[in-house]
């Protein structure tokens, strides 16, 4: 019974081209295990949602399901309209990924990590030398074509990491602490791209721990062992709290019980 | 001093007992090595097949067949090979060997005239058709002998071959296998011992402690020399059980000698440990620098007397050399300290400057 | 009195690379000193050189009126050293851990269990003592990281990037934990890339490609900012960035989630810059004046950083 409604309610999602994720009761368990306990949730296109938790909180596992990295183990999730159980390899070819570590070869030049990410997206040949061009002049990085990856600066490297994972044009963006260690300036540049990003209608979903960054996205949610605590704007939040700044939510909302987070 | 080299050995023990799976390994993987390599390196040769070109067709012949086929060296082509088919036979590697019997075979004999056979064998592998040769011969030599016995022989040789009576090259090769592993075993262990700190990061925090340099690499060596002489006491017994190769000379002597080697090959695992910058790095150049110097040049296999002047003197600086002297000498035959004492101080030498060098090289700074 | 630690015009090179370049500075006894920079600005190797793990090439480093150079056991043994990676053994438990690196420092066998239960009191990891490092969640082991480094009571400690990674409330409870250090009368320098957590140093030093862009407290370093700031509050605005940083008296714009904070140059009011923009945008606009924040200045520093070298 409540499997048709799931059913139900999973079509009409798949209908509704308004929705770039949509979570029901998602779940997974390692053995006795619950890392993500039943979240809920939808972002619509065009949104940054920031998806913010303590570490160990579930959002790792969270977003390797979205990716169709990892089969859930109850519930239901749409990724671009995609179901993530059954249609895995349709959400990577429109999904973009970005970590942290920047997955750039560093001993590859800056021409040649455009060149093989085409090629595993599925990139003429054509397609691929029309893009790096255009790449290149995007990132002003057309002296820097032949130069090795490991040479760039940090703040550059995260743009060309960036900009490869949109190559292939997904309609959804997933970005694991993206800005770590950059330099200030790099960083609000770089949120500049994002607001540029999601306002060509493709969605943006961020993962940070910095709460600062928290305050740039339009929409957030806190996840605390493996369940969505709180969720909403950040205008919103602090009024509802009474506090002033995300770290001060947070904090109140996940507590400072570090016996609580050890001992799952 | 005490406390702080304690210290990093118990902790070292740690990580040896924590890790069980690599302990195993460590354990199984020397048994392993021999039991692989001891039934493949061998020069003897057996079943060895020939074909027969029986012109002759007479007891006598058939009795020269049958004294081929009936030690286990030889084995006959269950048929008979005509001649146009001998050259695909070789080619085909179907036999090493091939026997002519002429017609007037038995006439020549019981006419006592010498009687000629014909050996044909495939010298593709020079080593192989020597032995081939020689083993042939023998049967011959014993085939004549039976034939003949009527005519006494003017004078016999016979040879007392000494310490390897059966000249068995199981029991030359062994101790040098053991020599091999444990030198591969050991220097594998303490070569990855630095550097898994070195990439961990944990080098970095130990540094910024009062530590001396001949603590870390004292530390790291004194756990390993214990289970390095496990690991001898284990392949020693394995040869023993599955290769039947005798220790005639005095076991403490063998045991105390082999402490020595494997504090040698420690040594020298530490001694890359503190060049190369990663495990990946210090293993590739740990195999490098111990498995073909000391399979090639130790006297493993060539004897060292008959190599280029430049190849000798890099088996001089071998401690397999000496080691493969000492080992092959208490085993086989049976010699005792007050011969073995010059290897015996070499190696030490070797094993001192080794260490000495180790924990010269080894930066208290992270440049 | 004495500063504990005076660095006087150090310079430090890998092969072409300038990693830092003339940096002075000085950390009073009992201080909460900061090095704020993102990275390659050159904190690690300050805090190497620090810690005696790597030689100066140029300059004077001392620490209690030892040279980092020649006095490297003595400095050792009185230095706590955390490096930016976790760099305890994950194999050995919470336990091992501490007493392996106080037998290291030799610790008064005596003092030992004292010390032990007065680092398990603060850190809260005594029942999971015979956990192995390995296994403990990140923000735990950065206390038994900071642990292993206070086992031997060490008069000064050199924190690099401790919260790198950390979620945000072991983030908290981590500085938490400092100010309590600083109580007791550790001294300690600390770095970071966050801004946030430069605000609650005493003094800090801001660095950016090696060189140190300025040094105070983080109260003076924001008075030092005179330009004005404003807040704009409109969403749909956030992508006239380029219209609006072409207004009149308009120095940069910077967006901020749902809002975009505005820096003019100094002689302009809001009245004048709301009237400016009324005319680029053509309609009306909400303006609130605002305090820059710590990271303000650093971008402001940086520019102005960049026109000097230009």
């Amino acid at each position: 019974m409540q499997n048709d409604f799931a059913h139900e309610v999973a079509n009409q999602r798949q209908t509704d081209p308004d929705l770039a994720v949509s979570a029901r009761e998602l779940t997974k368990r390692f053995g006795r295990f619950t890392a993500v306990d039943g979240i809920s949730f939808d972002v619509r296109r065009g949104e940054i949602f920031g998806f913010l938790g303590a570490n160990g909180a579930g959002k790792t596992t969270a977003i390797r399901m979205f990716c169709g990295l990892l089969p859930p183990t109850a519930g239901e999730a749409q990724v671009a309209g995609y179901d993530v159980r059954t249609q895995p390899r349709m959400i990577k070819q429109t999904i973009g990924y970005m970590s942290q570590k920047f997955s750039l070869y560093e001993d590859l030049t800056v021409a040649q990590n455009i060149e093989f990410y085409g090629g595993i997206y599925g990139l003429t040949r054509p397609q691929i030398e029309h893009k790096t061009g255009l790449l290149l002049d995007e990132l002003n990085l057309r002296d820097r074509r032949d130069t090795l990856t490991q040479s760039l600066p940090l703040g550059w490297k995260q743009r060309l990491a960036l900009s490869v994972s949109l190559l292939h044009d997904p309609s959804i963006i997933f970005l694991d602490e993206p800005t770590g260690g950059v330099d200030p300036i790099s960083r609000r540049n770089f949120w500049r791209i994002i607001y540029e990003i999601a306002d060509s209608g493709k969605t943006v979903f961020v993962t940070t721990h910095y709460m600062d960054e928290a305050e740039y996205c339009g929409r957030l949610s806190i996840m605390y062992q493996g369940r969505i605590i709180e969720i909403g704007t950040p205008g919103g939040l602090k009024e509802k709290y009474g506090l002033d700044t995300m770290q001060d939510i947070f904090v109140h909302l996940v507590g400072g019980d570090t016996r609580k987070e050890a001992k799952q | 001093m005490r406390r702080r080299l304690m210290a990093i050995i118990r902790k070292e023990f740690i990580h040896i007992f924590r890790d069980w799976r690599t302990l195993l390994i460590i354990i199984l993987m020397p048994i392993l090595m021999i039991v692989l390599y001891g039934y493949a390196i061998t020069l003897d040769m057996r079943n060895i097949v020939f074909g027969v070109i029986d012109d002759a067709r007479t007891p006598d012949s058939r009795a020269l067949v049958d004294a081929f086929a009936e030690n286990g060296f030889f084995r006959t082509l269950p048929r008979d090979v005509r001649r146009n088919e001998m050259e695909s036979l070789f080619m085909r590697r179907d036999v090493h060997m091939v026997l002519v019997i002429p017609e007037d075979f038995s006439a020549d004999l019981t006419q006592n005239r010498s009687a000629v056979v014909q050996l044909i064998i495939d010298a593709s592998d020079s080593n192989v058709g020597t032995f081939v040769g020689n083993y042939a011969e023998q049967v011959l030599g014993i085939y004549n002998q039976r034939m003949n016995h009527a005519v006494p022989a003017l004078f016999e040789i016979a040879p007392r071959i000494f310490y390897n009576p059966d000249m068995n090259s199981t029991n030359f090769f062994v101790p040098g296998l053991v020599a091999l592993i444990l030198m591969l075993i050991s220097a594998l262990l303490t070569s990855i011992a630095i550097t898994r700190e070195k990439e961990t990061g944990t080098m970095e925090q130990i540094l910024v402690s009062p530590v001396h340099a001949r603590e870390i690499v004292l530390g790291k060596v004194l756990p390993y020399v214990l289970l390095g002489l496990v690991n001898a006491a284990l392949i020693l017994l394995s040869a023993w059980i599955l290769f039947d190769v005798p220790v005639r000379g005095s076991l403490a002597l063998l045991g105390l000698l082999s402490l020595v080697y494997v504090f040698v090959a420690l040594s020298f695992g530490l001694m890359i440990s503190t060049v190369a910058r990663t495990q990946l790095i210090a293993m590739f150049g740990t195999l490098m620098a111990t498995i073909l110097p000391t399979i090639m040049l130790s006297g493993f296999i060539f004897p060292i007397a008959s190599m280029p002047e430049l190849l000798r003197w890099i088996a001089n600086v071998l401690p397999a050399t000496y080691f493969l002297i000492i080992i092959r000498a208490i085993m086989l035959k049976g010699v005792g300290s007050a011969e073995l004492w010059p290897q015996a101080l070499i190696l030490s030498g070797i094993g001192t400057l080794l260490l000495t060098a180790a924990t010269r090289r080894f930066r208290m700074r992270l440049e | 009195m004495k500063p504990l630690v005076s660095v006087e015009h150090f310079s430090k090179s890998y092969g072409e690379i300038r990693a830092v370049r003339d940096l002075s500075f000085s950390v009073r006894r009992g201080e909460l000193f900061g090095l704020i920079g993102p990275d390659g600005a050159g904190k690690t190797t300050t805090m190497r050189t620090l810690v005696t793990l790597l030689r100066p090439d140029e300059g004077t480093v001392t620490v209690d009126g030892m040279d980092v150079r020649k006095q490297l056991k003595a400095i050792r043994a009185i230095t706590g050293y955390m490096p930016q990676r976790f760099s305890l053994y994950p194999d050995l438990s919470v336990e091992q851990n501490l007493r392996f690196f106080a037998e290291l420092f030799s610790v008064p066998r005596n003092e030992l269990t004292d010390r032990m239960q007065r680092l398990y009191r603060f850190s809260r990891l005594e029942e999971f003592s015979t956990r192995l490092a390995g296994r403990l969640s990140g923000g735990m082991k950065q206390k038994l990281a900071l642990s292993c480094t206070l086992i031997h009571d060490p008069v000064l400690l050199v924190l690099d990037e401790p919260t790198t990674g950390v979620d945000p409330v072991s983030r908290s409870e981590f500085w938490e934990i400092l100010r309590e250090l600083r109580e007791q009368g550790v001294t300690i320098v600390v770095s970071t890339p966050y801004m946030d957590e430069a605000m609650k140093c005493d003094r800090i030093v801001i660095m950016h490609s090696g060189v140190a862009l300025a040094h105070g407290t983080p109260g003076e370093l924001i008075n030092s900012m005179r330009l004005p700031m404003y807040a704009l509050d409109e969403r749909d605005l956030v992508m006239n960035f380029s219209r609006i940083e072409a207004a009149s008296g308009v120095r940069s714009v910077q967006s901020f989630g749902d809002s975009l904070h505005i820096t003019t140059d100094e002689d302009i009011d809001e009245d004048r810059l709301s009237a400016a923009l009324e005319q680029t945008l053509d309609r009306p606009v909400r303006l609130r004046r605002i305090a820059p924040s710590l990271e303000d200045v650093f971008i402001a520093l940086i520019e102005q950083g960049t026109e000097h070298a230009e």
